[in-house]
C-alpha cells in the first residue's frame, strides 16, 4: 500500500463514517456538523482524483453556503430554546430494506463491471483547461447557469421575505 | 488490498448515494430530507469526476461536477425559502404532518 492508497481509505472512512452519522443521529444540529466532515472528506477524494478546482469549490460552496444555508433552516424551523430539536423518523424497517437492496445491487453493478479504465494525463493544475473549456465549449451552459443562480436567488429571497397580508 | 483504482470510487459513491436515500426516506424533518439530498448530489459528482479521471475523455466530467454544485446551491436557496414558509404556515416542518393537499 503505497501513501495513495493510504489517503483514499482514510478519505473513504471519513466520508462514509460522517454520512452514517447523518442519517442516523436524531438530532438534527448533529447531522448538520456531521455534515461538514462528509463535504471534507469528499473534497479529499475530489483531491485524489487531480480534480483541485473542484475540490476547492467544494469547500468554498458546500461548507460556505450550502452548509450555513442548512444550519440557518435549523436555526429558524426549530424552538431552540425548548432542546426539541429532534428529528422523528419514519419507515424504518422497511427503508433499511430497501436501501439495503438498493446498495447491495449499486456496489455489484460497481465491481462487476469490466470498466475500460484509460488513465488521463495528470495536470498539474486544472484551473486553466477548465477556464479555457468554460469561456469555448460550455459558454452557452455558463451564461445559463449564472442566470439560473440569479434568479433561484431572487426568488429565495422574495419568497421567504413574503409578508402575511 | 487491490491498488485504488475507478471501481474504488465508484463503490465510495454508491454507499453514499444509499446512505442519501436512506436519509431521505426515513427523515421526517424536512431540513434533513435537504441533507439526504446533498450526500446524493455528492455521490452523483464523485461519479463525474471519478470517470473524468479514469475514461481519457478530457475535463467533461470536472465540468459536469462543477455545474452540479452550481445546481446544488440553487436546490438549497430555494428549498430552505419554502421551508421557511411551511414553518410560519404550520409551525413545524415535519413533512408527514403537512398534507393539507388531502383534505
Amino acid at each position: 500500500m503505497n501513501y495513495y492508497d493510504i489517503l483514499f481509505y482514510l478519505f473513504a472512512i471519513i466520508t462514509l463514517a460522517s454520512a452514517w452519522f447523518v442519517v442516523t443521529t436524531r438530532n438534527v444540529i448533529y447531522s448538520a456538523f456531521f455534515l461538514l466532515f462528509t463535504f471534507f472528506g469528499v473534497a479529499g477524494i475530489y483531491v485524489l482524483l487531480a480534480a483541485d478546482f473542484i475540490a476547492v469549490v467544494q469547500i468554498m460552496v458546500y461548507v460556505g453556503g450550502i452548509l450555513i444555508l442548512l444550519l440557518f433552516g435549523v436555526m429558524l424551523t426549530n424552538k431552540i430554546t425548548n432542546v426539541d430539536i429532534k428529528s422523528g423518523t419514519a419507515n424504518l424497517l422497511s427503508a433499511s430494506l430497501l436501501t439495503g437492496v438498493l446498495m447491495g445491487a449499486l456496489v455489484s453493478v460497481m465491481i462487476f463491471t469490466d470498466w475500460k479504465v484509460e488513465p488521463a494525463e495528470i495536470q498539474t493544475t486544472t484551473i486553466k483547461t477548465l477556464g479555457t473549456m468554460l469561456l469555448t465549449d460550455y459558454v452557452l451552459f455558463f451564461e445559463l447557469l449564472g442566470i439560473l443562480l440569479l434568479i433561484a436567488l431572487i426568488g429565495a429571497a422574495s419568497i421567504a421575505r413574503r409578508e402575511k397580508e | 488490498m487491490l491498488q485504488v483504482g475507478l471501481t474504488h470510487f465508484l463503490v465510495v459513491s454508491a454507499i453514499l448515494f444509499s446512505l442519501g436515500v436512506y436519509g431521505i426516506v426515513t427523515r421526517k424533518n424536512a431540513v434533513m430530507v435537504l441533507m439526504g439530498i446533498e450526500l446524493v448530489l455528492n455521490a452523483a459528482n464523485i461519479n463525474f469526476v471519478a470517470f473524468s479521471r479514469f475514461s481519457g475523455f478530457g475535463l467533461g466530467g470536472q465540468m459536469t461536477a462543477l455545474f452540479v454544485i452550481v445546481l446544488a446551491a440553487a436546490e438549497a436557496a430555494i428549498a430552505l425559502a419554502i421551508v421557511l414558509n411551511i414553518y410560519k404556515q404550520f409551525t413545524n416542518v415535519n413533512i408527514d404532518e403537512i398534507d393539507h393537499l388531502k383534505d
